[in-house]
């Protein structure tokens, strides 16, 4: 085992490096760019700890995305009792706030299984834009709030985008350890074992009650600070920022990933990135195929991909791009775990 | 928290309107229960299917065609296009995961309804449906004709349904199929394809609720997305294996979220759809089968 820690921690402070190394090679924009796949790998994270290694299933994480945006957006703009607060330190609150609301989904969760538990995240992804609706004195309505635009803090020089970036990534990397050391853990093999069987685990003495909710909050803090950062980088928020399909974005990211492996999540949450914003090339490369003329700028062409890829993934590689990672490289390093 | 003055008239027309919407409701959720019953999984895409097959006889109606011409050409496009979608992407993940299944009807719900943008378009379409709208008066309460069509197919629809399954020897053999299918197997029955009929049969129940409802709202390709919800709703309020329970869970659904919506001034339009939500969830704690299911009882 200690092997593995050490080529696991190794492969932490490679990361670390090749993050902070980045913007120096690319573009501003591309800067900016990457930040949201940052932001996106903080909600799959989450969505892992709860989908990948508690097995509940949730279609309804960018629901608690938009309580983080929401939260920082009504904290930084109205501000407690007038006194407004700086975008930067609403980023644990809207994390914590969105981790309490995950615990009050959690509880009736706990008698829900499986596609019960489905369908109703699914509900609250729909029914969530319709509360800033009602509320619009308080929410912004369907116009939304606008935000303060983010700047460096601290006097440092450097871009808003590039800030943004480090900002995204620096968070990013803590809970991606965090998530990393809670799951290797007592708490990990917990969940790990509810998954696998709730009976089994029920009778080895493991409170599913208490690691279920555990989850739900943990996984939801995760995507109110992924939610609360989206705000900050986009500078303002309103329930079309976070559409309901937001929800199912995330879960096809984390099937892209794999569902349990943290840093394959990476490549989901770049897929969710790419595929929204580019999918016009992609529908240019498939005019390369034989017989295929899409206009890429038509509106339904995003969607039609992301459905394809989607159902190509699930059939081809159900274990996504984690699971392949492991199947090339287990043979070569579990070598250097076992001493024969 | 009355809003305006509450007159009888005024509450039989939105009880009326109450049941034509839960009619609606109860089509897509018979479809769900029928897909869930044969093969446990949970079809997100059946609200995309039923819009696609209603643009499809929208294409035909374009052409010339008469709704009752169109009607049973779409009907079978319907159910090929069921069968087609269960022995292409369904059946290799029969035996994956909930997750897997999910993703992939996620999957499809989204390559459908990108499929239909770009074949046709984004834009509202005006659909003109059987029934004429104009209004006849049942007992001094004025109510429309399509509202009383709506009902009646959808009730007849459920009338053939339960005769097809417990009259016919098909119906019997895709039951037998769905509760016990090692020894549904040995006595000769081919389970795969009793499969693809549920989803072919399920197709053809959204197809004609998609006809249905588009005269009402306007055709565009997201025109289900809600509807599939309170759908999910209905079937899980009447209990997931249990088709009656989807027809009366959609009806009763229609009913409360109409009069909650007009009624209580707090719900208004707007949370019409959270109070749906509350209200399954709530029933959900407390008989957890829902109002016909029975519970599932799990061997270790």
């Amino acid at each position: 085992m200690r092997a593995r820690l050490l080529l696991e921690l190794a492969g932490f402070a490679l990361l670390t490096l090749v993050v902070a190394a980045l913007p120096r090679f690319v573009s501003d924009f591309r800067a900016r760019e990457l930040a949201i796949v940052g932001m996106y790998f903080i909600a799959l994270l989450g969505l892992s700890i709860l989908t990948g290694y508690s097995g509940q299933i949730s279609l309804g994480h960018g629901a608690f995305m938009a309580i983080g945006g929401y939260t920082t957006a009504v904290l930084s703009v109205d501000g407690v009792y007038g006194h407004q607060i700086r975008d930067l330190w609403t980023i644990p609150i809207a994390g914590v706030i969105a981790g309490i609301a995950g615990l009050l989904v959690g509880v009736p969760a706990l008698r829900l299984s499986g596609l019960y538990l489905a369908l109703i995240t699914f509900g609250i992804a729909v029914s969530f834009p319709q509360l800033p609706k009602k509320f619009d004195h308080f929410l912004g309505g369907t116009t939304g709030k606008i935000l303060n635009l983010a700047k460096p803090p601290f006097g440092l020089h450097t871009t808003t985008n590039n800030w943004i970036y480090y900002l995204t990534w620096g968070i990013a990397l803590v809970l991606l350890l965090a998530a990393w050391w809670l799951v290797r853990g007592k708490t990990g093999r917990a969940l790990k074992a509810i998954r696998d069987s709730e009976v089994a685990a029920a009778s080895s003495g493991i409170s599913l009650a208490r690691y279920k909710t555990l989850a739900f909050g943990i996984s939801a803090f995760y995507a109110g600070v992924a939610g609360s950062l989206y705000a900050i980088a986009n500078a303002y928020v309103n329930p079309d920022v976070f559409p309901i399909i937001l929800s199912v974005y995330l879960v096809v990211g984390l099937a892209v990933g794999g569902l349990d492996s943290l840093v394959g999540l990476i490549a989901g949450a770049g897929l969710i990135y790419f595929l929204q914003n580019h999918s016009d090339t992609v529908a240019r490369w498939l005019n390369h195929l034989p017989a295929l003329s899409l206009d890429p700028k038509q509106p339904g062409i995003p969607s039609m991909i992301f459905g394809a890829v989607l159902i190509v993934v699930m059939l081809l590689l159900p274990t996504g791009a984690g699971g392949l990672v492991r199947r090339v490289f287990g043979p070569l390093t579990s070598r250097l775990y076992t001493r024969s | 928290m009355f809003l305006g003055a509450f007159t009888w008239t005024e509450f039989a027309q939105q009880l009326a309107a109450g049941i034509r919407e839960g009619a609606i409701y109860a089509g897509l959720a018979l479809a769900i229960v029928i897909i869930y019953r044969s093969t446990r999984v949970i079809n997100f895409a059946q609200g995309e299917m039923a819009t696609f097959t209603t643009f499809i006889a929208w294409s035909l109606m374009n052409h010339g065609l008469s709704f009752w011409t169109a009607f049973p050409i779409v009907l079978a496009i319907a159910f090929a296009g069921g069968v087609a979608i269960e022995r292409v992407v369904i059946r290799p993940v029969e035996n994956a995961p909930v997750l897997t299944i999910v993703i992939i009807t996620l999957g499809l719900a989204l390559l459908l309804n990108g499929l239909m943008s770009v074949i046709w378009g984004g834009a509202n379409r005006q659909f003109n449906g059987p029934f004429s709208t104009r209004t006849i008066d049942v007992g001094s309460v004025p109510i429309s004709v399509q509202d009383i069509g709506i009902v009646a197919v959808s009730v007849g629809l459920v009338v053939l349904l339960g005769l097809f399954f417990r009259f016919t020897k098909l119906g019997l053999a895709l039951r037998a199929a769905a509760v016990n299918p090692e020894s549904s197997r040995l006595v000769g029955i081919r389970v795969g394809w009793m499969l693809a009929l549920g989803w072919g049969i399920a197709a053809v129940l959204g197809a004609v609720a998609g006809m249905m409802i588009a005269p009402v709202v306007f055709l565009d390709p997201n025109m289900m997305q809600t509807i599939l919800l309170y759908a999910f709703a209905a079937a899980v309020l009447g209990g997931l294996d249990s088709p009656i329970g989807a027809v009366v869970g959609g009806i009763l659904l229609g009913v409360t979220i109409t009069l909650l919506g007009r009624y209580v001034g707090f719900i208004g339009s707007t949370l019409k759809l959270p109070a749906a939500l509350l209200l399954i969830l709530v029933l959900l704690l407390v008989r957890p089968g829902g109002l016909f299911g029975r519970v599932a009882v799990r061997r270790v």
